[in-house]
């Protein structure tokens, strides 16, 4: 037998490449089988990019109607509160080119909101908790209602229902524990202040003098 | 000699250490107000213990730590406190929080520090409290409790103590004076930490070889000690934490961890001497040594400042010229941060205060584009590429930079600093990180946002299945129901159509039985409301005889309404009574079983029938449209022809189905209407009635009936067991005559009330005839033999009438009808007589009686 296919070089490769056909065929089909992933994992992908705001403004109700419906084609820049970020990555996961953000669903705004309350205002009418996507409001039938501040997405959905008016989406300010360094004007920028004629005063380009400068503009607001 | 190692990178930075080095170590006096900031360590802030009047003594605690990773705060002089509030921070972002503000009374009154001189004797717990207590913290620069770095986890042993007399900053000098003057305590300080950490292996106090007075002081202190004093080559920034442990030991940090996971704690020259300090004369952190150096002033020099000192007063105390200050800087050139505000205070990490001229420290060049010259990476201390690690900021590519390792950054400055193009790399890493740090906080909050989102979707799908669920069972309860109603119907319905006449004789008797009460009902309703809207509408016109004005108006409306409502009640009144009326006199007038089948029939199964026929003739309408339209469409030749076509023939397949169901019905109608089958029909009706007229009639009488066989028996049986009492000669016989007694007693009340029901019951005329008839025993009463005598007659006529032929018992009953009919007579004279109140019932009865002996006779007749 091996003689004869050693004498037959083309009956020999063709036995050769037959069984290696059959060998890898058989090992893919038994990783299809045991490695198999349940679900669509690259829409979870997607949803985990998502900045689950869940305001629709995408025009899905929630982020992960909209992740299904970009993997199953949908355009990528639908999300405000992602903003441009989120569209990054989400190019970058999909391997596609990134796009601005569609300015018909919003705009990306730099502020986060958070949803409050006047609470003497309040009258009670648990509008607002159906509204709320996030459970992130307290409250009964004809009591006060409170936004637990940690767990608001500040999504807007339930300004619009309170028939009072009472809720204001307020930003969340910066504390120290949030706050952090600016990155400063890009090298490319200061590129153009080689020209002599073209440079800036030195002290307004100073990383360490604008925060100053935002200090005295706060300190004259207050 | 001790091994040194070395570390990669690292740059050589101008000095300028001599400037402070000049003068010895001074001080200013106090300033008029300090200030406390809650938060000027690692970790949470303090909780300010004080409220604002309160009076202070130097050193008393004026805020407490809170929670693990904390340090309380102290006041540095006598004074009181006079505001908590927002003050600017001494913090890169210029931001401000929560201050202690104290005003100084001048006097430095201290409270009375207890120190203790044996403090090794101390246990380890209770001098970690006291250290912890003091308030220390790193006085580096990072700030970080050194209580905590103290308390190493269990599973991770000391085995090297370092202490970091490094101080690789330029200008900086304030450890250098401290190692000259207080070379003593900072031995001392060094064993009570390696005390503390469990006497660890090696023991070392690391000095750059630019310091070497402080080499020279520290080694003469630590000459009789087993603490090594180790110095090293200069080069910047030696006296990084895991740099410095790479000189001295040879050992790396991992990446992400701290350097207890090897086994060494590290701690600043500084904290050690105040650690002392706390311990030995429980002193807490109130002062410190602080360089006050740059060009801009004419003093430059350290001085030993109080906490809380605003560094204008520092600077006043200098001669500082502002308008030659360029900046004004805390830490030192490379690591240290710009200052927005001079009137923030002197903190615990505060190590200088530089002020650096325009020439001195001129502002930073233009940047220019990196030309990847690969300086950036040659300088870098921790080994990292500072160049990609830029690039990749510039791109936000911050997955790229996690994987550059950017969190293991020093944010030394040693590559900005060799950078030819002067790109402030040091402050890209700074912005990535806090970006990267806030996308871990966003991306936690998305995560958990995730989880509230989905947990609320399934919780409202949970309430939605639910109400559905509740939904269906209901649906499916009320199906069943109509079902049974349906079954119920059609058994009512195939009954009649069956063959045998029992069956329809049968269901007619169950319905007419059902049917007559609501009639009655029905009428008594309507009669009800027409009385109250008469009432109403008398009630109304009397108020307006009352009223005037407008409100006659109003009320005039109301009557209107009112009458319009009477009339609408009274005709269907009037329309209730002929129906009712001929539904009443039908049994009567004509023959009251054709009637009655009639009736039910026509009831029961009218309906459907009438129905179907609508039915039919709706489909039968539906169908000539729908012919109608397909005929047009033929002719158009629309394509909805086949789908018209369709219709059509659904349409008449359905007429089909309702004509045979009409069909199916037909027969029921004229099988009852059969008039051969009336007569043994009414017969079995007028038996069935007459039984369910005596069971609904003689109920009560029936029961007692029963009840006073029941006592028969009793009674009979308790003579028995007398006369075998008496046989026996036993002593109960008293008792059982009692009982006997009683027995009797009660027979004879049943009797009585048996009586009143009936007067012509059957029992009580055989008892009365029986009476003395039957001997029993000698000893009992003849009533008693009379009652058993009774019993047993009665059975006996029940049996005998069993055995009776149908038309004995018909002339059996006719007797005791008339028996009865006359008794009721006469009560009915008597009654009328005293113009009773029963009147009605008696009369009522009479004629029910005599209507039953009426019809008890025709059967006779007929049978
Ligand atoms: S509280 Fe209002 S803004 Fe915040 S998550 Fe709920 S609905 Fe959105
Ligand atoms: S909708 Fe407005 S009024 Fe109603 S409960 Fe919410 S906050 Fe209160
Ligand atoms: S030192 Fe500056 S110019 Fe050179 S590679 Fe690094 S960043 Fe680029
Ligand atoms: S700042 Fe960071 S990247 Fe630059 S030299 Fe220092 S450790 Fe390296």
């Amino acid at each position: 037998m091996f003689e004869y296919l050693l004498n037959n070089p083309f009956l020999g490769a063709l036995v050769a490449l037959v069984s290696l056909a059959l060998l890898f065929g058989a090992v893919l089909g038994y990783a299809a089988v045991q490695f198999k992933v349940e679900g669509d994992p690259i829409v979870d992908q997607i949803d985990t990019l998502l900045p689950q705001t869940q305001c629709g403004q995408c025009s899905y109700p929630g982020c992960r109607p909209y992740a299904e419906a970009i993997a199953n084609g949908d355009a990528i820049n639908k999300c405000p509160p992602g903003g441009q970020s989120t569209i990054n990555a989400i190019a970058d996961l999909l391997d596609v080119e990134a796009p601005t953000l569609d300015e018909e669903h919003g705009e990306e705004s730099d502020v986060k909101k958070v949803a409050y309350i006047r609470e003497d205002e309040c009258i009670g009418c648990t509008k607002c908790i159906q509204a709320c996507p996030m459970d992130a409001i307290l409250g009964a039938a004809k009591q006060m209602h409170t936004v637990i501040g940690d767990e608001c997405t500040g999504c807007d959905l339930c300004v619009e229902p309170c028939p009072v008016d009472c809720i204001d989406m307020i930003p969340i300010e910066t504390t120290l524990g949030t706050w952090k360094w600016d990155k400063p004007a890009t090298s490319h920028e200061n590129i153009l202040n080689l020209i002599a004629s073209d440079r800036q005063p030195v002290a307004a380009t100073q990383q360490e003098t604008s925060p100053k400068e935002k200090a005295q503009t706060e300190d004259e607001a207050a | 000699m001790t091994r040194i190692w070395s570390i990669p990178g690292g740059v050589h930075p101008e000095e300028n250490k001599s400037q402070s080095l000049q003068l010895p170590l001074g001080e200013i006096p106090l300033p008029r107000e300090l200030v406390y900031p809650l938060s000027q360590h690692i970790g949470a802030p303090a909780n300010a213990v004080v409220t604002v009047g309160d009076k202070v003594l130097g050193g008393q605690k004026i805020a407490e730590a809170k929670g693990m990773i904390s340090a309380p705060i102290h006041a540095s002089t006598s004074g009181t406190v006079v505001a908590i509030e927002d003050r600017v921070l001494p913090h890169p972002s210029g931001m401000s929080g929560p201050c202690i503000v104290i005003e100084a009374d001048g006097e430095d009154h201290h409270v009375d520090y207890v120190g203790d001189e044996n403090y090794l004797q101390l246990d380890r717990e209770t001098l970690i409290e006291r250290i912890r207590d003091a308030g220390i913290t790193g006085m580096g620069g990072a700030g970080f409790p050194t209580a905590v770095k103290l308390n190493p986890r269990a599973d991770q042993p000391i085995d090297t103590l370092i202490i970091n007399g490094t101080e690789c900053e330029p200008y900086i000098t304030a450890d250098d004076i401290l190692m000259q003057t207080r070379a003593d305590e900072i031995i001392k300080g060094t064993e009570l930490l390696a005390h503390l950490l469990g006497n660890p292996d090696r023991v070392v106090i690391g000095i750059e070889d630019n310091k070497p007075a402080a080499i020279e002081a520290v080694g003469v202190a630590a000459k009789d000690s087993r603490v090594e004093v180790v110095s090293f080559p200069t080069k910047y920034p030696s006296g990084g934490e895991k740099q410095l442990i790479q000189i001295l030991t040879g050992k790396e940090v991992p990446s992400g961890a701290l350097p207890a996971s090897i086994g060494i704690v590290l701690q600043n020259v500084g904290t050690t001497v105040a650690a002392y300090e706390a311990v030995r004369y429980g002193k807490p952190l109130i002062e410190r040594i602080t360089t006050v150096v740059g060009e801009a002033l004419d003093t430059q020099r350290n001085i030993k400042v109080r906490l809380g000192t605003p560094i204008q007063h520092v600077l006043e105390h200098h001669g500082c010229h502002q308008n030659k200050v360029a900046r004004l800087i805390m830490g030192g050139p490379m690591m240290g941060f710009a200052l927005q505000e001079s009137l923030v205070p002197v903190v615990k990490a505060t190590n200088c205060v530089l002020v650096p001229s325009k020439q001195e420290l001129p502002p930073a060049p233009p940047a220019q584009a990196c030309i990847r010259c690969g300086m950036c990476a040659e300088a870098c201390p921790a080994s990292l590429l500072p160049q990609q690690m830029y690039w990749y900021t510039l791109a936000e590519d911050y997955d790229k930079l996690e994987a550059h390792n950017i969190s293991d950054c020093i944010e030394c400055g040693a590559c900005s600093f060799v950078c030819p193009s002067n790109i402030p790399l040091v402050q890209y890493y700074r912005s990535a990180k806090g970006t990267m740090r806030q996308m871990a906080i966003d991306k936690e909050k998305s995560d958990r946002s995730r989880q509230r989102f989905e947990f609320r979707q399934e919780r409202i799908a949970k309430a939605e299945a639910e109400k559905e669920a509740k939904r269906l069972a209901r649906k499916k309860a009320a199906e069943e129901a109509k079902k049974k109603q349906e079954a119920a119907k059609a058994s009512g319905e195939t009954a009649p159509a069956g063959n045998t006449k029992a069956d329809i004789v049968a269901a007619a008797m169950a319905r007419a039985q059902a049917k007559p009460v609501s009639p009655e009902e029905q009428k008594a309703k309507l009669e009800r409301a027409v009385i109250s809207a008469q009432g109403r509408l008398d009630k109304l016109q009397t108020r307006l005889e009352e009223a005037e004005g407008e409100m006659k108006d109003k009320l005039a409306a109301q009557i209107k309404q009112a009458e319009v409502k009477l009339t609408e009640a009274q005709k269907k009144l009037d329309d209730f009574k002929p129906d009712a009326a001929s539904n009443n006199s039908a049994p009567t007038a004509d023959d009251p079983v054709a009637a009655a089948i009639a009736r039910a029939q026509a009831k029961m199964t009218m309906a459907p029938d009438e129905k179907l026929r609508a039915n039919i003739e709706s489909l039968n309408k539906r169908l000539q449209k729908a012919e109608e339209k397909l005929s047009a469409a033929q002719a158009q030749g629309a394509d909805t022809v086949t789908a018209l076509q369709a219709g059509v023939d659904k349409l008449k397949e359905k007429i089909a189905t309702a004509e045979r169901e009409l069909a199916e019905l037909g027969p029921v109608a004229s099988a009852t209407a059969a008039p051969a089958e009336q007569d043994a029909a009414s017969a079995a009706i007028e038996r069935a009635k007459a039984k369910a007229a005596a069971q609904a009639n003689m109920s009560p009488e029936q029961k007692l009936r029963d009840q006073l066989g029941a006592m028969g028996a009793r009674i009979s049986k308790a003579q028995d067991k007398l006369q075998q009492a008496q046989a026996d000669g036993a002593d109960t016989v008293d008792a059982l005559q009692m009982g006997l007694d009683k027995l009797q007693a009660k027979q004879e009340k049943m009797r009585e009330e048996l009586r009143v029901l009936n007067p012509s019951a059957p029992e009580l005329n055989d008892a009365d005839n029986a009476t003395g008839s039957t001997p029993t025993s000698e000893e009992a009463p003849q009533i008693q033999d009379a009652a058993t005598a009774a019993i047993e007659k009665a059975k006996a006529k029940a049996a005998a009438q069993a055995s009776m032929s149908p038309e004995e018992k018909l002339r059996d009953q006719i007797e005791s009808l008339e028996k009865r009919l006359q008794k009721a007579q006469q009560r009915l004279a008597k009654a009328e007589a005293e113009d009773d109140d029963n009147i009605d019932a008696f009369r009522a009865g009479v004629e029910k009686t005599q209507a039953k002996l009426e019809q008890t006779r025709a059967q006779l007749e007929n049978s």
